[in-house]
């Protein structure tokens, strides 16, 4: 049996009530779920003896700039077991602009959430330690957001004095 | 190292320095407590990384790291220029391995629109990947001795590191930020001599590694200041998210070029080399055995190169070559239609990651079927790397957590991206 | 200078006092390596034996700013690192000469982007801008040559009202 179904079937299994969506773009397969879920899944797909998500690769974020839910949150998940990865979606609620930190789950997901925050300005709940990564504390905007203009905005930063 | 002050700062920071997990305890502990500031202009820091130290004597009870002293936007950037505009800056990355960053970018894109490349160009580029590894790993050998002490080490090293700096040169027209790929292949044909000169390199490469190992290996010196320092374990290497050499230090046998395949890895032998230890020592005899295997692959690559095209054909996506643009009709249509609106790759997003030198480095790009990515996300393995930094030196003294950053080699131009 | 030259002979010579120690200022300049991103590693690469700066009296480099001479910033100043630059350059001692390694130093070069300094001349007076992205390591001597070519023509009493550097002061 393919790996994607295998995936499929174990969740499917473990959460029947829950709506999944899947794609297949270039051999790059995703799954999309509702925010609510995403520690339940997160905490399954690495814990499950057959599938073993351990290790988390990356963690960011889309800005769609003029949808609903502008913001979607982005994980890549990778399987050493099976030699697999796995991309997982979830959008953001546009009214709080917050969604559960997985931090819990895998500890490199610390810096990386800090980094989204930094970057789109979305509110990890129950991280340990939401800062600025890259970017001054001091600093009002989240550059990667479309509105902020790539050669920034004026007086934003200080230089020092000449 | 310099003293700190109240308004070097930010409170933030000093918080989180503070707050930090303290939950194990020091024999004979003293009572004052210290906080001291390392970088970001330290020589032993491996560019503008800054971390601050709670110290209780000597030893090291937590540590904050600070980035973003490089940070240069990149990810905003490509947002803003078209796919094949982003291939200079990807050179930028890890300034230390530049050709593999561009293979990385262009085997990404390539994914994204479809492109076949040619078996030449691939060969072209494993081998290249292969000598920017040796190079990396050699200044990273050299760099970590410096650190602990051992300033010749870093000579001789930086000199052969030179030579694979100078069939650059040779190869393609540039000696440090190479540019060399293009989506759809290579700029350039590989010279018959320049084949020769590069086997001639891996030669002679054997023997300056042994002069290195002689210098290093039976050292009392550096073994005594790499061994059982910065330990990780197994299960914490994997849960920090560590790829490449410190992976592979802490006994996980895992590297994409052998577990997801790309380019012609498969068709190469090679080890991959793994240590149990976990601790620094183990990270060093990693990399060394690993410029051994690259130098391998470099053989057999070269034995093995077959002959064809370098570039794909496939007008509406790859670049056409400049004799060409200059001489025909079609062949300047289609340069103008690429430079100006882009390769158009379909609506869709995929992810990309290599194995580089210093761990996986992925391209998480999203298309929205324009001439520039909607987003392109760097995963960069320094950043990761960094990350396990006060895990690694909690416990340990000052003069350790020089050669703990050593040992990891981070690279500060991907990591603050 | 030829100083063998004039012992074989009658074993003195004379000068101007100003004379010996510009030409003494300029054969020792003592580098900072403010290494910051790509630049820095070929300003290693000037140390290596291949390039080996030690011909030109600099291959001292020192890592506190309070021994040197000569800045050398290589690589791309951000908003976030130009305030450590300045300090650092605050920190040097008088006389003290800058070189802005490479594009992105000089210019912003190719980072036109909301967190990179477009040219650190706004912030620090700069001697020679030194082009290429990175600059090859011969182009980083040829830089060399021209800040000392710059410290040959000076004269001792240019620097007489220059204030000394506070060293009591917490920076």
């Amino acid at each position: 049996m393919d790996f994607k179904e295998k995936v499929i079937q174990q969740l499917n299994s473990q959460f029947p009530e829950m709506k999944l969506e899947t794609t297949d773009f270039r051999g790059d397969f995703c799954i999309k779920f509702s925010p609510d879920n995403l520690l339940m899944i997160c905490e399954f797909l690495k814990n499950n003896d057959q599938l073993k998500f351990l290790l988390c690769e990356d963690i960011t974020a889309i800005d769609w700039a003029s949808r609903t839910n502008r913001f979607t949150m982005v994980y890549h998940l990778f399987s050493l077991k099976n030699k697999f990865r796995l991309r997982l979606k979830t959008d953001v609620d546009d009214s709080t602009t917050s969604i559960e930190s997985v931090s819990s789950i895998w500890r490199t997901a610390n810096w990386q959430e800090r980094e989204v925050y930094d970057m789109y300005g979305i509110n990890f709940l129950n991280h340990p330690d939401l800062r600025r990564m890259y970017m001054p504390e001091e600093f009002e905007y989240h550059p990667l957001r479309k509105e902020f203009p790539v050669m920034g905005i004026p007086g934003s930063l200080p230089l020092p004095k000449k | 190292m310099e003293k700190l002050t109240k308004n070097d700062v930010h409170p933030k920071i000093v918080q989180a320095l503070l707050g930090a997990d303290t939950t194990f305890t020091v024999e004979d502990a003293l009572d004052n407590e210290m906080i001291l500031n390392m970088g970001p202009q330290h020589p032993a820091t491996h560019g503008v990384l800054r971390l601050l130290l709670r110290l209780d004597g000597e030893t090291v009870i937590a540590c904050v790291p600070e980035l973003g002293y490089l940070h240069r936007g990149y990810e905003k950037m490509a947002e803003n220029m078209g796919y094949l505009d982003f291939i200079p800056h990807t050179d930028r990355l890890d300034y230390l391995s530049p050709p593999a960053n561009n293979v990385a970018y262009a085997l990404a894109v390539e994914k994204l629109a479809g492109i076949e490349v040619p078996k030449r160009a691939q060969y072209i580029r494993m081998m290249m990947c292969e000598l920017s590894r040796i190079a990396s790993h050699l200044v990273a050998v050299g760099a970590l001795a410096m650190d602990v002490g051992a300033l010749t080490v870093f000579l001789w090293t930086l000199r052969e590191r030179e030579k694979v700096l100078d069939m650059y040169d040779v190869i393609c027209g540039a000696r440090f930020t190479t540019s060399y790929t293009r989506i759809g292949g290579v700029a350039q044909d590989l010279q018959k001599s320049t084949i020769i000169e590069i086997q001639k390199f891996i030669d002679e490469l054997e023997k300056s590694l042994e002069e290195v190992e002689r210098l290093l290996n039976s050292n009392r010196i550096f073994i005594e200041r790499l061994e059982d320092i910065g330990v990780i374990s197994y299960d914490d290497a994997i849960d920090f998210g560590l790829t490449g050499p410190s992976l592979r230090g802490s006994g996980v046998d895992f590297d994409l070029r052998r577990d997801a395949s790309y380019l012609y890895y498969n068709e190469v032998e090679f080890k991959v080399p793994v240590y149990y230890e976990g601790d620094c020592l183990a990270r060093y005899f990693v990399r060394m055995d690993e410029i051994r295997e690259s130098a391998k692959i470099v053989t057999q690559v070269l034995d093995k190169l077959p002959s064809g095209e370098i570039m794909a054909n496939n007008p509406k996506k790859v670049l056409p070559r400049k004799t060409e643009i200059y001489t025909k009709m079609e062949e300047l249509i289609h340069d103008f239609m690429l430079v100006n609106f882009g390769i158009n790759p379909p609506v869709g997003d995929i992810y990309q990651a290599v194995e580089n030198p210093k761990g996986e480095l992925g391209f998480y790009i999203v298309s929205k079927g324009e001439g520039h990515p909607w987003k392109l996300k760097i995963r960069s393995p320094s950043f990761v790397n960094i990350q396990s930094i006060p895990h690694m030196t909690k416990g340990y003294m000052v003069s350790d957590v020089v050669a703990i950053i050593g040992s990891i080699d981070p690279v500060m131009g991907e990591a603050d991206k | 200078m030829g100083l063998e030259a004039k012992l074989q002979q009658d074993g003195f010579f004379t000068t101007t006092i100003d004379a010996i120690i510009s030409w003494a200022r300029k054969s020792s300049v003592w580098p900072m390596p403010m290494g910051i991103s790509c630049c820095a590693i070929e300003m290693m690469a000037v140390g290596d034996p291949k390039y080996d700066i030690a011909r030109f009296g600099s291959e001292v480099m020192r890592f506190t700013p309070r021994q040197s001479d000569l800045m050398i910033v290589a690589g791309t100043v951000t908003y976030k690192m130009s305030h450590v630059v300045k300090k650092i350059y605050d920190q040097m001692p008088d006389p003290k000469w800058v070189i802005a390694m490479g594009a992105c130093t000089s210019s912003g070069g190719m980072y036109r982007s909301y967190s990179v300094v477009q040219g650190i001349d706004q912030f620090l007076p700069v001697d020679v801008y030194l082009a290429g992205c990175p600059p090859r390591p011969d182009n980083l001597l040829n830089a060399l040559m021209q800040v000392q070519e710059k410290i040959g023509r000076t004269k001792a009493r240019d620097f007489q009202d220059l204030p000394q550097p506070d060293f009591t002061k917490q920076y």
